[in-house]
């Protein structure tokens, strides 16, 4: 069976660079025939996590996996981990410093735009250990 | 002219040279280097003009009409673009300007400019009913509308569906003519002067409605001199200035103009095809809600840097704002902001062209991409172009879609010698 596998790098506290690893990924999907309307919820998906884990995670990685069926894709840290999970999946919920809140980001709706356009979201996290976005989209939902 | 894929981009063959300057610097990865001449992909190009920006031997041209096409037609309207104010210089004033195209064989002359500031009106407006989806991108720029539809369908829902101002303004001049003068429509010749190597297509290949109101494009470099020409045997005009567009319509020839002439919320200003993508890469992801009104241009310093305009852009931009200024400070002549523009909202629906598709069954481009990760793998990564494709990427694609071989690239080549010659020795 086809799989489509990417890694990328993704550097600490790097805003040129954040977003490029989803960029590729919608260049693959739409190469792919991925209908437009899930290359953009899985495209916003990961560039969140991506954000995320430019901002808070210290970098990290991210890995794709893609079949006939779905993509998958992970996105690691080994940064301070998210003590509430709970807590930092609500609307406006932020921990974002001023400083990155000036640069457009940290408005707090990171995870729940992941979670909105996911189809099935995981999050493994630890504190002081790292956080494991797992995201998966489906390509054909019934 | 009934193609699909009509281009006002060519190539010439005999002036090519083979390089890897367009290859390198296209957009849309559009041309390839074929037995060492440049070939576009016709379901590719967007007619942005950067490959005959960059060219050092001129061989990719933008195909105009030829100005003796006004000949055809026994009235004859002239839609300058705002642009061409700036191409000449002080003392060149647009009433001259607009006197000199009247001179050289125009029976009417209606601005571009007058009908951008009604596009304006329309965008206003259309941003304040509140349905529309932000940030909402400009559709003035034809290049970027097609580079929209190949590369961000995700983004068709956001372009302005309004004309784009040389469509309104030779929709409008026909009526005024014909209202005027009572010529019937069959008998009116109306050509845009153009900047811009895109508009060409628009009019062959129209985008939103059906069929252009536009006869014939004409560019922006052959009416230059004869207009000079004129200009300069008329002398300065004396007489009072008659009524023109407002400064708002004139200042859409630059960067910066449309989005200031839409006074609602927070607008950004792009230009520069290379820019525009980036822009539109951030917009895709979301990271431009905060964002109302995008102006995306695909020319360098907007319609100014087109790639018929014969004045450097930033001298012209020099050019048009003293005209601009001149203009704020004759407000008299301000045209009111009344038309309507209903009218001009778009009928038909802007497609998405999935021409990037590898294949239409989902495992065999599966398939496909992992053949082409495969021969990347394989490619030195120099990203030379001197096979050919702007990329080692751009050349395992084209090798799995069957238009190139692994061969073509000539470290490859260098490799498959030598272990030819190293199987020759072992035979002796």
């Amino acid at each position: 069976m086809g799989t489509v596998v990417r890694d990328y790098m993704i550097p600490a506290n790097d805003f040129t660079v954040a977003g490029e690893a989803s960029s590729r990924v919608r260049k693959i999907l739409t190469q792919l025939g991925v209908s437009p309307d899930i290359v953009k919820r899985t495209s916003i998906a990961m560039y969140e996590a991506e954000i995320n884990a430019v901002i808070h995670g210290n970098g990290g990685n991210a890995h794709v996996e893609i079949d006939e069926n779905k993509i998958y894709i992970r996105i690691s840290d080994e940064g301070p981990g998210i003590p509430d999970l709970e807590l930092a999946m609500q609307e406006g919920y932020s921990t974002a410093p001023d400083s990155i809140r000036e640069m457009g980001f940290g408005a707090g709706m990171g995870l729940s735009n992941i979670k909105k356009n996911a189809d099935i979201l995981d999050i493994q996290t630890e504190v002081n250990k790292g956080t494991t976005v797992n995201i998966t989209v489906f390509f054909n939902r019934p | 002219m009934e193609q699909e894929y009509f281009h006002s981009v060519t190539l010439d063959k005999g002036r090519c040279k083979g390089c890897t300057n367009c290859i390198k610097h296209c957009p849309t990865e559009a041309i390839r280097v074929r037995s060492g001449k440049a070939v576009i992909i016709k379901e590719r190009c967007i007619d942005c003009g950067v490959c005959i920006r960059v060219c050092p031997y001129h061989a990719k041209q933008a195909v105009t009409d030829p100005v003796d096409m006004i000949k055809n037609y026994s009235y004859r309207i002239a839609l300058p673009a705002p642009s061409l104010y700036g191409q000449f210089g002080p003392g060149y004033s647009r009433e001259r300007i607009v006197l000199a195209l009247k001179h050289y064989g125009f029976d009417y002359v209606f601005e571009v400019a007058r009908a951008a500031e009604i596009v304006s009106n329309a965008s206003e407006k259309y941003m304040k009913n509140g349905v529309v989806k932000k940030p909402v991108i400009s559709s003035a720029c034809p290049a970027v509308v097609r580079f929209i539809q190949i590369r961000f369908p995700n983004l068709i829902d956001n372009l302005l569906k309004i004309e784009a101002p040389m469509e309104v303004a030779a929709a409008i001049a026909r009526k005024e003519v014909h209202e005027k003068y009572g010529i019937p429509d069959d008998k009116m010749g109306v050509f845009f002067i153009s900047p811009c190597a895109a508009k060409v297509t628009s009019v062959k290949v129209p985008l939103g409605n059906q069929k252009s109101k536009v006869d014939g494009v004409l560019s922006m470099k052959d009416i230059f001199l004869p207009l000079l020409d004129i200009m300069k045997k008329q002398g300065e005009v004396t007489k009072e200035p008659f009524s023109l567009s407002s400064a708002i319509g004139v200042a859409w020839a630059a960067s910066g103009g449309e989005s200031d002439a839409v006074r609602e919320g927070r607008r950004i200003a792009v230009h520069g095809i290379h820019n525009v993508n980036d822009i539109l890469e951030q917009a895709v992801q979301g990271g431009l809600d905060n964002i109302d009104f995008i102006e995306a241009l695909a020319c360098p310093e907007g319609c100014l840097g087109g790639p018929l305009a014969v004045e450097n852009p930033f001298i012209a931009k020099v050019n048009l704002k003293y005209e601009i200024e001149k203009i704020r400070q004759n407000q008299a002549h301000r045209v009111p902001r009344t038309e309507n523009a209903d009218e001009f909202v778009w009928k038909s629906k802007v497609e998405y062209k999935p021409i990037m598709k590898l294949d239409d069954d989902m495992m065999k481009a599966l398939e496909k991409m992992q053949k082409i990760d495969e021969i990347t793998e394989g490619l030195y990564g120099l990203d030379c172009g001197a096979c050919g494709a702007p990329s080692c990427r751009a050349l395992a694609e084209d090798i799995v879609m069957g238009s190139a071989k692994e061969t073509d690239c000539i470290f490859k080549l260098r490799e498959k010698v030598s272990s030819i010659a190293t199987q020759l020795q072992q035979i002796e």
